[in-house]
């Protein structure tokens, strides 16, 4: 189907044809990565502008990579040592950025909403790259696209997300992309960690884990965030690690297919062992991968290219 | 300087009149209420035919941030908003800077009233010094001021010790206490109701028990000390059962509701508009069903704005950085004529009595009635008045409005303070009354 999208603001925005389009280009997309000359012109004379108001590597650098594998000219704007500390509000800067004519502004911001803002205040296209504890659209389908190339298909699958869901907005894009693909989706942690009225999502809640991953296709482990302690939300990090710790000793009882994920930074033997992070089971690295080719689709297809 | 307004529909909830008379004011009073009234010589006349002519209508809570907000709002532009809107007399919050915690600021609202004003403003004193929370303001002198309840509205006053001294010390005053009922601990960052919405939003919400729990312990305060304490904005379905039941008791306790409060839900902040932002927060459809049960049987005793202006820059960005709260005045009354009123939830007089008779008796106002004698305030409605609501077009300072783009029937069509048509064109001080003080 033709792209008449402006902006990828949300996975609860988008339909399943487009995610299915997506997921297509990203895979052909694969192919440009290895070759010896990782360049092809697809972007040439197209500007694309990283705006990031949150610290980021992963996903700034998956996104830099992305566009100049498409032969776009990347500009990486942070909000520390710019005008943003000097008091401009975040709808000026951007402004200012689109008085410049980018084609495509990617925003990673702390306030949930921000994206949604430049997308309604800018003419030119927006791409989320994490809002608060809203939305994450690209992880969610590099991650689709992962399970999509190691189970062969999405539809009927069991994921099961672990963690702290309350303020994942990489949990709320997969539950929105998940469930558009015919895919089943619990989420597991203390009560604390998952928000109120979860299940009106669409998704089952499970407070233990071994009943959670028993039957799951897929796992996917949330970085815990250190700070959860003082709001109140877990006793300790020792307390959370041993009741909501992924070890091996945990998987005995899942299926011997079990894809185990995690979207980064791992913290290594606090929600998974070091030796789960780094077995068989693990997809970790190929989520990385495909995280590139996945933004180029988004970048492709948002400045003007045809999906595959 | 007479008046006369003929054949409007008169609603008086006051004293029970809801039908087709003429209203003549002569020297700022109420001189006759009745069918086929003469003109005397040199009367204006006003023809109200189709028209529901009402006592002025009274908002006990509005934020005109004067003194030190000017650039949000003023005592000149938030009373021409109210005039519009169709109020004859507002309640002005104490949160301005320097906060009206001392008789100075009290006596310079009063003295910009007088001057700029072109309705009856009266002000709310703060119950703590610099709404910090921490000790009494001068209340007694305040009160001596013209200070027409105490309130720290915008915060809550957490110290339950320091709010039971409040209303004990302010007994003698008969000025009640009005509570920003919200317990800051559950309510801490968050931006909207807790609920599927800001789930999916991954915004922080606040629950619904973050007011029930306040509203629980000004009662049980309230019961304790026989004083009266007033909940500000209810948005709960727990602060209308909470309220009720109180009030079954006998406890010396009533609430108010805002128009937003009343017609909008959660839902509307899934636009990110940053005009849904307020606080308390847009409920769920349960707490609006209860909070209209509640307005209709009287366990609500007045419809409020909380009109609370904000500059554009404070609500254009981030939706967690917006400043909290919406402009009411001058859609207020359009909003519930069309939303409440003409699909019938709520009668055309249990309206006006809400917003009039119930609200002075609250705060002991002069005014709320067409009674013989008492001060010739009153509010003319066109029911038929088709407007779609326009913010370039407001009085106010301030565009921050949930409504903007709404088409609504029904709307304010003339207001009369103290006998006198309030021209909002005016230019400054002309025609204005002076605010009365408590009698």
């Amino acid at each position: 189907m033709p792209w008449t999208r402006k902006d990828l603001v949300s996975m609860q925005d988008i339909e399943p044809a487009e995610i299915t389009d997506m997921l297509d280009t990203a895979e052909s997309m694969k192919e440009i990565a290895t070759r010896e000359i990782k360049k092809v012109p697809a972007l040439r004379g197209k500007t694309v502008v990283n705006l990031f108001y949150e610290a980021s590597t992963r996903t700034r650098t998956s996104f830099e990579i992305a566009g100049k594998w498409l032969s776009a000219d990347v500009i990486n704007f942070s909000a520390s040592g710019s005008s943003a500390e000097k008091g401009e509000s975040f709808l000026d800067t951007a402004k200012n950025i689109e008085a410049m004519s980018p084609d495509v502004v990617v925003v990673r911001h702390k306030a949930s909403g921000g994206p949604a803002l430049l997308a309604r205040h800018l003419k030119c296209s927006v791409v989320n790259a994490g809002d608060g504890a809203h939305e994450h659209p690209t992880q969610a389908l590099l991650d689709l696209l992962t399970i999509r190339e190691r189970k062969g298909h999405l539809e009927g699958l069991n994921v099961t997300i672990v963690g702290d869901i309350t303020h994942s907005r990489v949990a709320r894009s997969n539950i929105h992309g998940m469930r558009k693909m015919g895919m089943t989706v619990t989420v597991a942690g203390p009560p604390t960690l998952i928000p109120p009225a979860c299940q009106e999502m669409g998704v089952k809640v499970s407070h233990r884990l071994e009943e959670a991953i028993a039957h799951a296709d897929v796992i996917m482990m949330l970085r815990l965030q250190h700070e959860r302690m003082t709001g109140g939300f877990i006793p300790s990090l020792r307390e959370y690690s041993r009741v909501w710790g992924l070890g091996l000793d945990r998987l005995k009882h899942c299926r011997p297919d079990v894809l185990i994920m995690h979207p980064g930074p791992v913290n290594r033997g606090v929600e998974i062992s070091p030796e789960v992070a780094d077995s068989q089971y693990s997809v970790i690295l190929d989520q990385v991968t495909n995280g590139v080719a996945v933004r180029m689709a988004v970048l492709y297809l948002l400045a003007g290219g045809k999906a595959a | 300087m007479k008046l006369l307004i003929k054949g409007g529909r008169v609603v008086d909830p006051a004293n029970g009149l809801d039908a087709v008379s003429d209203v003549l004011v002569t020297d700022g009073t109420i001189a006759k209420v009745g069918k086929h009234l003469k003109a005397p010589e040199g009367t204006e006349i006003v023809d109200a035919a189709g028209k529901v002519v009402c006592p002025g209508l009274i908002d006990i809570h509005v934020h005109f941030r004067e003194p030190g907000y000017e650039y949000k709002e003023t005592i000149a532009t938030g009373t021409r908003a109210a005039a519009a809107g169709g109020f004859t007399a507002v309640a002005c919050m104490a949160n301005t800077f320097p906060v009206n915690d001392s008789r100075s600021v009290t006596d310079y609202i009063t003295a910009k009233a007088r001057v700029e004003g072109v309705v009856r403003v009266y002000p709310i004193g703060a119950v703590t010094r610099n709404l910090h929370g921490e000790e009494l303001a001068e209340l007694a002198e305040l009160a001596e001021a013209g200070c027409v309840a105490f309130s720290d509205d915008g915060r809550c006053v957490m110290n339950a010790g320091l709010y039971r001294r409040a209303m004990e010390y302010t007994l003698p005053f008969g000025a009640p206490l009005i509570s920003h009922a919200e317990d800051a601990t559950l309510s801490r960052g968050a931006s909207i109701n807790e609920g599927v919405v800001s789930t999916e939003l991954g915004l922080p919400g606040q629950p619904a028990a973050a007011e029930d729990v306040m509203v629980a312990r000004d009662i049980l305060l309230a019961e304790l000390t026989g004083a009266h304490v007033h909940i500000a904005h209810a948005s709960t379905a727990g602060t209308v059962r909470l309220v009720r039941d109180a009030k079954a008791r006998g406890v010396r306790v009533t609430a108010e509701v805002t128009p937003h409060h009343l017609v909008l839900t959660e839902d509307a902040v899934r636009t990110w508009d940053a005009n849904t932002k307020m606080a308390p927060p847009l409920r769920t459809k349960r707490d609006v069903e209860a909070l209209i049960e509640g307005l209709a049987d009287g366990t609500i005793d007045c419809i409020a704005t909380d009109h609370a202006p904000h500059a554009l820059s404070e609500k254009e960005g981030e939706f967690d950085q917006a400043a909290f709260g919406v402009v009411g005045l001058e859609t207020a009354v359009a909003v519930l004529l069309d939303r409440l009123v003409r699909p019938g939830l709520l009668p055309l007089a249990t309206l006006i009595a809400r917003w009039s008779r119930d609200p002075a008796r609250l705060l002991g106002l002069p005014g709320g009635t067409l009674s013989v004698g008492t001060p010739a305030d009153v509010t003319i409605l066109d029911p038929d008045a088709e407007a779609t609501v326009d913010p370039s077009r407001f009085h106010s300072r301030s565009r921050n409005t949930p409504f903007a783009g709404w088409p609504l029937r029904g709307g304010p069509w003339l207001t009369v303070v103290g006998g006198k048509i309030v021209r909002v064109a005016s230019r400054r001080g002309a025609g204005v009354p002076p605010a009365e003080a408590n009698p």
